[in-house]
């Protein structure tokens, strides 16, 4: 578990940062949490020749919405920050629920969900409730900021569209068009294991039908998956039990799971659309709660 | 008046455990908390072929990099003859390959260097030339007509067969099956899984010129038998090789083998003449060191209609990986099998056993139990569900009618084992009262109408603890007692040491107890010191629950040897003859006149200033304890289930352990090791699994696939006592650390083919993984074999 030789930098600000990522071409990684990237790296998976390590720059931690319900998640916010939010319930409540399923508590204190999204890991918790909704993230480069959908960000397994000298500083989740709701289920056989399968389902409920809706897979692809023939049927409906049917099927058509030892394709294929299920009862049943 | 025995630490006292005031400060003293002057560092390349013709082996670029100091290969150990090494099953196992690599993970150089980064960039150097076999990674395969021999550097084997073994009574049994009304029969796996203690393997090697002396820091549960091992296959004078085994972070039958790393680290420090320290990364501790189960059986019963079992017979494929190197009596191949079925009144068994070569790791070893007593009794307990199903008779029912009765000791077993004592009944009753049987019953059967999968498990079993007697144990012919020192100091403090070697059971704690119930000495006032080989007296080690039971006992009998000292010596402080002195805890007193006496620490002063004429001095003895049979506890565990019909994930709702394990020296130890022991079985029955692709790869190789429970998901436990003293140990006691992990896993297992009961589904081979429950429910079959690995394209 020892780790190849590799050169530390440890920037106080993003532009730094980012002149350090120019300099070296490639060869560098940016340390967030190092939850990912530290196991790897002592794996040998990884041998960066620099480390820039991001963790002094400052006013990256937050998480927080826009007045106009734009919500941003900065690239230090810990899974613990959010997992212990006391506005993101309301507000988010996709991301809510999938907080405290992610990986372990001590595993939670120092990751990030700007990391992980970056990290690209077809098992990762938080691309798929990202891609659910509709989610962006901003990366910074020696040429300014671009923006980029989470479901163009992921381009395969561990691989992303960003450019070698680009940090994403913030996540960002767009203001909803109407009430927000969602869930996240995860098949997992103890804290800290990754998912067998995970679905994230996100709803924006207006006039007591949907106004839009993302699905995302979790651990049922080479990549993240973007159920969105699953989410369209959803669409313009009740979220009635036939409705969500029709989606749970698309979403066990969507994934590609392989099968493994933590189970067969048909079986991971199965738990995708009981998810989906699950979850469109558990929104109707608190539709109808607070109605 | 006697001393008070609860205050002063003796027999019976929650004492708390002495050793955790330094583990819990970061005060302990484990491997890899050892530095030397001088020390270098060795790491090992591995194989990452299960099986493969090694053509050539290009160690200079590994010699180039900066700071490494020697790069060790088969050929240059084949040179000092130290290529091949004994295993503890009278096998030999490759420490550096020479000619094939026959498991991934196997060890195939080592290089040493001035850090451990520095070791690590040498390995990566190393280039290795292999020529792909096939490779054979199941029973099935490796006894297929044409299959690959594996082990073609043994002269005479011409098969992957390691051996075929029987024990039993093969016409008898076949007269009762003859007899039967219905016969029961089932095929299982239990599966591959690793003791995976948290501290993985290592060793310090120093080995001084000067003096000729050879001193090993070694995680090893077994020292005097490594110092042994050591003497043979070195070639060095065993009175120069000093074996220390530190603090131990968990061990589990993990740590009995001899590993290659421990030899080359000796053979490198030997070569360079200063101190090389190898620590194995978690992934080399669990694709190469001894694995414990793997095992296939194929289980048939002879039954009567009115419930009684007339016969059983059973069938063992072991799966050995590429070396037999399974660590156990040199007698019985297939461990303790055939205690399996001791708790139960049976004429007849018989029992067949074929090992075999794979290419997979090798190890065997006992992992928390007594020599495949976990496998035995899991087979056990999964047969009596089956049978009882088979019959339609109630599971409780079935086992009660079946049980040995208490005025039926001693007990011969059906394969020759004489059990002693037990309340088997009284531990049954005891663990249905507790969970509400009745009740139980009820609302599985309510929940049924309303589509929940409610189950009830039962696992009711007695176990052979602590092996020896010397007449039957023995490792490489070495008998299998134990041993006790005690010293008693001038101011009647004390310092013990014994041939065992404590990796979280609690020796430092209960050894002193069991002093202070013997001589009255406070347990604080006593010091307990283990695994020194240039200290500690000769013994076996610590596995297979043996410490308590032998080591244990040799403590109670060291004690009373100084008891028989200090009463001499009491007669002599009160001027009385030897008959006129009575003991009672911590004093000795003159007959009739008890107001006059002495107190054991007046004894221990008198011993070095003031003892009587012709007399030697001193207040210290030593002794050796050949148990005259092993210990047998008993136990009852039951555990109730809720499963989720549509994924096929199983909550556990309530577990219930009886145990019987004798006298309790400290209860909350012993409830300790039943809490671990059920953790590990609820483990066993959940996740906890290493299996192979086709390939040969191992699927369990880190912590992200290879599953421990965390205090999250493991379930509470609800413990109950029945005491009935092993009646021939000296305090009474039974062996307990295993208890729970042989028992434990079926009660799991019971439960959800309880709950699943109506898909008529009789087995789902472990883990229970929700898809192969899910599966089990949804197509009416049993899931059976190693967890398969499906490659797809
Ligand atoms: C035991 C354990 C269990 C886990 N279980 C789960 C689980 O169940 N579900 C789950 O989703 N995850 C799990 N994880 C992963 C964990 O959530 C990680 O924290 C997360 O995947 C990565 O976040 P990080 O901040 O630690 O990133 P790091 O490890 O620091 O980095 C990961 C990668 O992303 C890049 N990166 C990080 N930040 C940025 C940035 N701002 N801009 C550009 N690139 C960046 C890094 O260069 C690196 O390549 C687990 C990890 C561990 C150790």
């Amino acid at each position: 578990m020892y780790p190849s030789r590799f050169r530390y930098e440890a920037p106080s600000t993003v532009a730094e940062a980012v002149a350090m990522l120019a300099a070296v071409d490639g060869e560098a990684k940016i340390l967030a949490g190092g939850q990912s990237l530290i196991p790897m790296m002592k794996l040998r998976f990884a041998a960066p020749a620099m480390i820039v390590d991001i963790n002094g720059i400052g006013g990256l931690d937050y998480h927080r919405a826009d007045p106009d319900g734009t919500y941003r998640i900065g690239a230090l916010c810990r899974h613990a920050d959010l997992e212990k939010s006391a506005t993101l319930a309301d507000a988010q409540p996709t991301i809510a629920a999938a907080a405290p399923v992610v990986a372990d508590p001590l595993v939670r204190t120092r990751g990030t969900l700007v990391g992980s999204v970056c990290h690209a890991d077809p098992q990762g918790d938080w691309a798929s409730v990202m891609v659910s909704l509709e989610g962006a993230i901003v990366a910074q480069g020696p040429n300014g900021h671009r923006s980029i959908q989470v479901a163009d960000l992921i381009d395969g397994p561990f691989q992303t569209v960003l450019a070698p000298d680009e940090i994403a500083v913030e996540a960002v989740v767009p203001a909803a068009r109407g009430v927000r709701a969602g869930g996240y289920l995860k098949l997992e056989r103890r804290v800290g294991d990754f998912a067998t399968v995970g679905v994230a389902v996100s709803v924006e409920m207006s006039g007591g039908s949907v106004a839009r809706a993302g699905i995302g897979l979790t651990g049922v692809g080479p990549a993240t998956i973007n159920a969105s023939d699953a989410a369209a049927a959803l669409v313009g409906t009740v979220l009635d039990a036939d409705a969500v049917d029709a989606a749970a099927q698309l979403a066990a058509e969507a994934a590609q799971p392989r099968s493994d030892h933590r189970g067969s394709a048909d079986y991971k294929r199965h738990v995708v659309a009981t998810f989906v299920r699950r979850i469109g009862a558990q929104i109707q049943r608190s539709e109808q709660e607070a109605a | 008046m006697a001393l008070d025995e609860i205050k002063i630490g003796g027999l019976g006292a929650s004492r708390r455990r002495v050793e955790d005031n330094r583990f819990i400060r970061g005060k302990g003293n484990y491997i890899d908390d050892i530095a030397l002057p001088g020390m270098l560092h060795m790491e090992i390349l591995r194989s990452p072929l299960a099986h493969a013709r090694i053509r050539s082996i290009d160690v200079s670029a590994a010699w180039a990099v900066p700071g490494v100091r020697m790069v060790l290969t088969g050929d240059m150990l084949a040179a000092r003859n130290l290529a091949w090494m004994p295993t503890l099953s009278y096998d030999t196992q490759a420490v550096l390959a020479t000619d094939k690599v026959r498991f991934q993970g196997q060890e195939v150089a080592c290089v040493v260097a001035d850090d451990p980064y520095i070791a690590k960039d040498g390995c990566e150097a190393i280039v290795v030339d292999y020529e792909p076999l096939p490779p054979i990674v199941n029973p099935t395969q490796a006894t297929a007509p044409g299959a690959p021999l594996i082990r073609d550097d043994k002269t005479g084997q011409d098969s992957n067969v390691v051996f075929d073994w029987e024990v039993g009574d093969r016409d008898g049994t076949d007269r009762a099956f003859a007899q039967a009304d219905v016969v029961s029969t089932i095929e299982m796996h239990y599966p591959r899984s690793h003791p995976s203690p948290i501290e993985t393997c290592g060793s310090i090697a120093d080995f001084n010129r000067a003096t000729s002396k050879l001193t090993v820091y070694m995680t090893t549960q077994a020292p005097h038998i490594i110092r042994a091992a050591v003497a043979l296959v070195a070639e060095l004078p065993e009175h120069m090789i000093r074996i220390v085994s530190p603090d131990l972070g968990g061990g589990f039958g993990n740590k009995v083998p001899v590993y290659p790393g421990y030899v080359v680290s000796i053979l490198a420090s030997i070569l360079l003449e200063c101190p090389v320290k190898w620590i194995e990364d978690k992934s080399g501790n669990l694709i190469s060191t001894g694995f414990g189960r793997d095992i296939y059986l194929k289980g048939e019963m002879a039954l009567r209609n009115d419930g009684r079992i007339l016969g059983v017979r059973m069938h063992t494929d072991s799966d050995h990986g590429a070396f037999f190197s399974d660590a156990q009596p040199s007698k019985f191949k297939i461990g303790l099998m055939h205690s399996a079925f001791s708790c139960y009144d049976i004429p007849a068994a018989h029992l067949t056993a074929q090992g075999v070569y794979t290419n997979k790791a090798p190890g065997g070893v006992a992992y928390r139990c007594s020599f495949r007593v976990t496998e035995a009794m899991y087979f056990q307990e999964r047969m009596v569900q089956a049978a009882a199903s088979d019959l339609g008779m109630d599971q409780a029912e079935f086992r009660r009618i079946n049980l040995v009765r208490d005025d039926d000791f001693p007990h011969r077993t059906p394969w020759g084992f004489l059990t002693d004592s037990g309340q088997y009944g009284k531990c049954l009753d005891l663990g249905l009262e507790a969970i509400g049987y009745e009740d139980f019953l009820r609302q599985k059967e309510e929940a049924r109408q309303r589509g929940r999968l409610l189950g009830i498990g039962i696992s009711t079993m007695t176990e052979p603890l602590g092996a020896g007697n010397s007449r039957e144990y023995d490792i490489l012919g070495i008998k299998m007692f134990d041993s006790a020192e005690l010293k008693v100091h001038m101011t009647g403090k004390a310092l013990l040491r014994t041939g065992a070697k404590t990796q979280g059971q609690g020796h430092e704690t209960t050894w002193a107890q069991i002093v202070a119930h013997e001589l009255g000495i406070p347990a604080e006032d006593v010091l307990v010191e283990e695994g020194d080989t240039d200290t500690a007296p000769f013994g076996m080690g610590t596995y297979a629950s043996r410490s308590t039971p032998v080591a244990g006992a040799a403590v109670a009998m060291v004690s009373r040897k100084i008891r028989a000292k200090a009463r001499k010596i009491a007669a002599h402080l009160l001027e009385v003859s030897e008959e006129d002195v009575e003991w009672e805890l911590g004093r000795f007193s003159v007959r009739g006149a008890p107001d006059r006496g002495v107190t054991i620490q007046e004894c221990a002063i008198a011993a070095y200033s003031n003892m009587p004429d012709g007399m030697e001095p001193g207040l210290e003895n030593n002794a050796y304890y050949d148990p005259p049979n092993l210990t047998w506890p008993f136990a009852c565990y039951i555990a109730t289930v809720e499963v989720d019909p549509e994924t096929g994930v199983w909550d556990v709702l309530r577990v219930v352990a009886v145990d019987d394990c004798g006298v309790r020296i400290n209860p909350m130890i012993v409830e300790g090791q039943i809490m671990g022991g059920l953790t590990e079985a609820y483990a066993m029955a959940n996740m906890q699994f290493i299996t192979f692709d086709e390939d040969g790869n191992c699927i369990g190789s880190n912590y992200m696939d290879y599953l421990l429970p965390t205090a999250w998901e493991t379930p509470g436990f609800e413990l109950h006592e029945v005491v009935t003293p092993c009646p021939h140990h000296p305090i009474g006691a039974k062996g307990i650390g295993e208890c729970a992990t042989v028992g434990g896993p079926a009660a799991f297992v019971n439960a959800v083919i309880d709950a699943i009961g109506d898909s008529g589904v009789r087995n789902i081979d472990m883990p229970l993984l929700p898809d192969r429950v899910h599966e089990a429910i949804t197509q009416g079959h049993d899931v059976s074999g190693a967890p398969p690995v499906r490659s797809e394209p």
